[in-house]
Order: structure tokens, then C-alpha cells, then sequence
């Protein structure tokens, strides 16, 4: 059992939830084996539908299939599963609020070596931006496995966003997920910093180098949307400035959503992460992370640009 | 024959009466979807009230039929025929695409009693109705869905991804209406991007095909019944049928998919329809 991948952690729930609930059914599009829908496949081969590579077609179905009581998790790249079913998300699943779970895989640069076209940079600004979509970006596997818990629990269409790689967690397990809620991964008094999904634990890195230099608050925020934009304000209240660190684009991401909740309050806000442009391959994580300034070197500069220039005269 | 004249009557005159409803909410001066509409109106009729099972008291009762209006921006039609069938009082068909309605343009699944699915971005439908149907099956329930779709939205490349996956899954609970009328928004679908041969296309999907004219009422309720005989394959039922049907100046007439008539035309369809009655 590999505790540090998001994927084997998305995999291992959905089959102890099939156990327990036999409304949930899994869909895929030919990607079963990296999505680990497969998983679910191997204990449940009535509950679970394998769609081809037609990802509109399996959006849909699971629409309907969520019509006839089911809860249905879709599976694909999260490039193709908010990219190329956007259409078929929004106009069925989303305006009709029905209860179709949709997991994007392999999210970010995450799939380094596929490059532009299997990094997703822009899947949270496109589920973020439809109406009645709920979109969590847990920080690791321990958080991911309650995030699908909570999934479940919840009515309605829902995306979640998932790393391909394994790294360590930053989060306790078994701690339960509460959507909408960000949770403080460290306390402090200077700067805030909002990270989400792989960011979280490297915000946190970050924050460690500074420490007896800079006091860095650090709040995982795993759910994107709905977004307690008085939370937000609450956690920032005291600080000098946010900064905000995504494994998205800059735009309509995590930094977006920050901004939105502080709009009036006039506190600086800077962002990390990809800047308005595509993925590229890689051989390894790191060298992907690294080449979009995806790093604790990269936030704690971020960071202490922010204090610096916020500093009392 | 296997159909009693009352049998068929009665349905023609349900036809006529969606045709004649389908007007009122349409109005004068407000844009609306008459010919697509009328061309429908048979096979939307012989669902309605020959071959679905539903309880217009208790829209999600679970033995149900379904039926969805892939061909979403006929919504009006179906809004007449729930209406006539007792989801609602025929009086809110007057008020369609008012703001803020229940009534939408597009079949909405939250506000609408009797709407199945959200539809009217073109090629969904038959996909949702492929989930309804396999879900259906996982719990035994031994209902069939019905999607009408128009021949303009073959062009959606969604439909044959659809058509794949239900011969695939042999889902014999799953009837596809194609209601041929042969215009689509912009023209004659064979000028602006034919979808012909499109019987060979469904058979070589899997499908079993059944081509009838659709404004011939006892065609329509034998090629439905036929559909009951499971063979592990779905079935789709191409109906031949004339766009804006009932209403001599819009037949064939590719400026009816969505036009506002004026109180002079109005008369002159609502007259029509009227006489159409037996």
C-alpha cells in the first residue's frame, strides 16, 4: 500500500465506500489503469462502466446514470475530464445540480512527461467558473481520502482535482474533511499564505526556511468552491500581505478565488504559480516544478518580497 | 390491422391538440420552435399517451418510462403534451420562456415536472438516456427510455460516440427516435452536412432500425411496440416527417425552425390546426 499518492488514495476509498453504499458506480474513458478505476473495476465489475476513449459520452452517462439514484464518479486527465466534457458538465450536470462526482487525474504539470497537452493549468478557473460545481484540490493522500468521503456525502455535481505523484503528506490521516472549510497548516503573524493541492506542502516548506525571519501563516485550502470568503478575511486579519501558490495558471485559479474573498480589504496579494502559459514535458517532477517556479525556494522569495515591501517605513 | 380506428384517432386528435398548444405558447410576435415542433408532434403524441408508463402525479415514481427531448429547443412541444398529460395546468403554456418561469426555453430538470434531463445542447441526450438506461437495468427495473432526437443533431459527434457505447452495452431498454424532417437551422440537412445513409450508420452500430413515416399514427405505435421485442440490441426508429407539419406556410420551410408570427399568421396556423381536427 503506497500512503503518498492521491491516485491510489482516490482508488482505495471509492472501493470502501462501494462496499458500504451500492449507489456509487465508477466511469472511465479507456484510463482506468492511472485514474485507478481499475481498482474499483477489479471489486465491482457490474458497478463499474468502462466508456472508451469518449469522454463526452461518459460525461453524459453518468448524468444519466445520477438520474436512476446512482452515484457516479467519472474518471479521466483532469485536461479531459474539465476540458474536453466542459459542454456536457455544464449544461446537464451543472444546471440541473445533479450528483455526478467528477475526478480529474493527473492534474497540473503532474503528468510531466506528456507535456502541454496533459497538463492541466486551467482546470480549476474553467469548474471554478460554472455555477452549482463544488471544486476541492486536496493537499495530499491522506486529505484526498477524506475529500472523497465527503464527496459522497454531499448532493450535487462536484469536481475533484488529484496529483499523479507520490510525495509525503502534510495532512493528518483520518482527520475529517469538511467542504469549504481551509484549515491552518501553520500559524503566523506576517504573511498568509493560501496554498492548495501539492502547494500546500510546499508552502509549508517554505514558511519553515523563513522561520526567525518571517512569521508565514500557512492555510491549505482544499476547497476551491464554494470558497467562506469571511473565512479567508478572518485567517489573513493581522497579516502584512497573501500570498497565494497553485500547481494552476495564475489566472482563475486559487490566487483568483483569494483575490475575490479580498477585494475590499486592500491587503496585497501575490501569487505563485504557472504564468499564463502551457505545460511542457519533463523527465522528472521536480525538473517541471522547478521550471514553472513551483518551490519553497520560489514561495519563500514570493513571500518575503511581500514582507518587505508591505514593511512599516 | 392491428390498431382499432378509435385507437388511432384518438392519437391523431392528441397530435392535433399538442399542435394547436404549441401555438398558443408560441404567441404572437415572440420567437418560438413551430417547426420542429409540428414535426414531432405524432411521435411525441403516440408516446405520451399510447405507449409510455408514467404517473403525472408522481413524476419520479421508479417504474416509470422515460423520455427525453434531446432535441431540446422543441421544448414547447413537450411542455404540451406534460401539460395534457396532467403534470401541470395547460394555462402555463401561455406563459413559456417568461421570466423566471418554470417553463424555460430549454427543458430544465430542476424546474420542470415530467423534464428528465436538461437538454438543447445539441447530442447529449442520447448519452444521459444510455445512463437512464443502464442504470435501469443495474436495478432491474424493467422501463425503457425513449430520446428523440432531430437529424440535424446527427452532425454531433456525441451521438455516435452514444450510439458506440449503447450497441456496445446492448442496451435493449433504450429507444432512439430520429425525427427526419430534413432541415436544420440553416438549410436542408443534405446541403448544409448530410447525415446520410444514416440507417446503415445506426445498423452498423449495433442497432436494430426501424424507418416509418412519422405523421402515419398506426406506424408510429407498431414501430414502438416494436421496440419492445428485446434482442440484446438497442433500437432506433427513423420517422420520416415534414417540418412544421400542419401549417401550410411553414411545411418544409426552413425560416419556421424559429420565428415569431405575426397576428395574421397566427390566425391563419391556429385555423389550420383547428380544422385539422376530425
Amino acid at each position: 500500500m503506497n500512503d503518498r499518492n492521491q491516485r491510489i488514495a482516490y482508488g482505495e476509498t471509492l472501493i470502501e465506500l462501494g462496499r458500504k453504499d451500492p449507489r456509487i458506480v465508477v466511469l472511465d474513458a479507456d484510463l482506468g489503469g492511472s485514474t485507478m478505476g481499475k481498482m474499483f473495476e477489479a471489486e465491482f465489475p457490474d458497478r463499474h462502466y468502462e466508456m472508451g476513449i469518449a469522454e463526452a459520452n461518459m460525461t453524459s452517462v453518468a448524468a444519466g446514470l445520477a438520474q436512476t439514484g446512482k452515484i457516479p464518479f467519472t474518471n479521466s486527465f483532469a485536461v479531459f475530464a474539465a476540458g474536453r466534457a466542459f459542454d456536457q458538465i455544464r449544461q446537464t450536470i451543472a444546471i440541473g445540480r445533479l450528483n455526478v462526482k467528477i475526478c480529474g487525474s493527473s492534474a497540473g504539470v503532474s503528468d510531466f512527461g506528456d507535456g502541454a497537452t496533459h497538463q492541466s493549468v486551467e482546470d480549476i478557473a474553467i469548474m471554478r467558473a460554472i455555477p452549482n460545481m463544488t471544486v476541492l484540490c486536496p493537499a495530499d493522500a491522506n486529505e484526498t481520502r477524506a475529500a472523497v468521503k465527503a464527496m459522497v456525502e454531499m448532493d450535487g455535481p462536484c469536481y475533484i482535482r488529484l496529483n499523479r505523484n507520490d510525495y509525503d503528506n502534510v495532512t493528518e490521516k483520518g482527520k475529517e474533511f469538511k467542504i469549504g472549510e481551509p484549515t491552518v497548516l501553520r500559524d503566523g503573524a506576517d504573511i498568509a499564505v493560501f496554498a492548495t493541492g501539492y502547494m500546500a506542502g510546499v508552502a509549508l516548506k517554505a514558511a519553515e526556511s523563513l522561520a526567525g525571519e518571517i512569521s508565514v501563516k500557512v492555510v491549505n485550502v482544499s476547497t476551491i468552491k464554494p470558497l467562506d470568503e469571511k473565512k479567508i478575511g478572518q485567517l489573513a486579519a493581522g497579516c502584512r500581505g497573501i500570498v497565494t501558490a497553485e500547481e494552476h495558471s495564475i489566472i482563475g485559479g486559487l490566487g483568483s478565488a483569494v483575490s475575490e474573498a479580498m477585494r475590499k480589504s486592500g491587503m496585497p496579494v501575490d501569487y505563485v504559480g504557472i504564468q499564463d502559459c502551457f505545460g511542457s514535458s519533463a523527465h522528472c517532477y521536480s525538473d517541471v516544478l522547478e521550471y514553472y517556479g513551483l518551490t519553497k525556494e520560489h514561495v519563500a522569495e514570493t513571500i518575503k518580497e511581500m514582507y518587505e515591501r508591505t514593511g512599516v517605513k | 390491422m392491428m390498431y382499432s380506428n378509435e385507437l388511432i384517432g384518438s392519437l391523431q386528435e392528441k397530435a392535433r391538440q399538442l399542435r394547436e398548444d404549441v401555438l398558443v405558447s408560441i404567441g404572437v410576435g415572440v420567437a418560438g420552435h413551430l417547426g420542429g415542433s409540428n414535426s414531432s408532434a405524432d411521435l411525441v403524441a403516440a408516446l405520451y399517451f399510447y405507449k409510455m408508463h408514467y404517473d403525472s402525479k408522481n413524476p419520479k415514481m421508479e417504474d416509470r418510462d422515460r423520455f427525453l427531448l434531446s432535441k431540446g429547443h422543441v421544448a414547447i412541444l413537450q411542455y404540451a403534451a406534460l401539460a395534457e398529460a396532467g403534470f401541470f395546468p395547460r394555462e402555463d403554456l401561455k406563459h413559456v420562456k417568461e421570466i423566471g418561469f418554470y417553463l424555460q426555453g430549454h427543458p430544465d430538470v430542476r424546474k420542470t415536472p415530467g423534464i428528465e434531463a436538461g437538454t438543447g445542447s445539441l447530442g447529449q441526450g442520447l448519452s444521459i438516456g444510455l445512463g437512464m438506461a443502464l442504470g435501469m437495468k443495474a436495478d432491474k427495473i424493467s422501463r425503457k427510455v425513449y430520446v428523440l432526437l432531430g437529424d440535424g443533431e446527427l452532425e454531433e459527434g456525441q451521438v455516435w460516440e452514444a450510439a458506440m457505447a449503447a450497441g456496445f452495452y446492448g442496451a435493449d431498454n433504450l429507444v432512439a427516435i430520429v425525427d427526419k424532417n430534413g432541415l436544420q437551422a440553416n438549410g436542408a440537412v443534405r446541403d448544409r452536412m448530410d447525415s446520410d445513409p444514416v440507417n446503415a450508420k445506426w445498423e452498423s452500430f449495433g442497432w436494430n432500425v426501424i424507418e416509418i413515416d412519422g405523421h402515419d399514427m398506426e406506424q408510429i405505435v407498431s414501430a414502438l411496440d416494436a421496440a419492445d421485442e428485446a434482442n440484446g440490441k438497442p433500437t432506433v426508429i427513423i420517422a420520416h416527417t415534414i417540418k412544421g407539419k400542419g401549417v401550410s406556410f411553414a411545411e418544409n420551410v426552413v425560416g419556421f425552425h424559429n420565428a415569431a408570427l405575426d397576428k395574421e399568421k397566427y390566425e391563419k396556423a391556429m385555423a389550420e390546426l383547428k380544422e385539422g381536427r376530425k
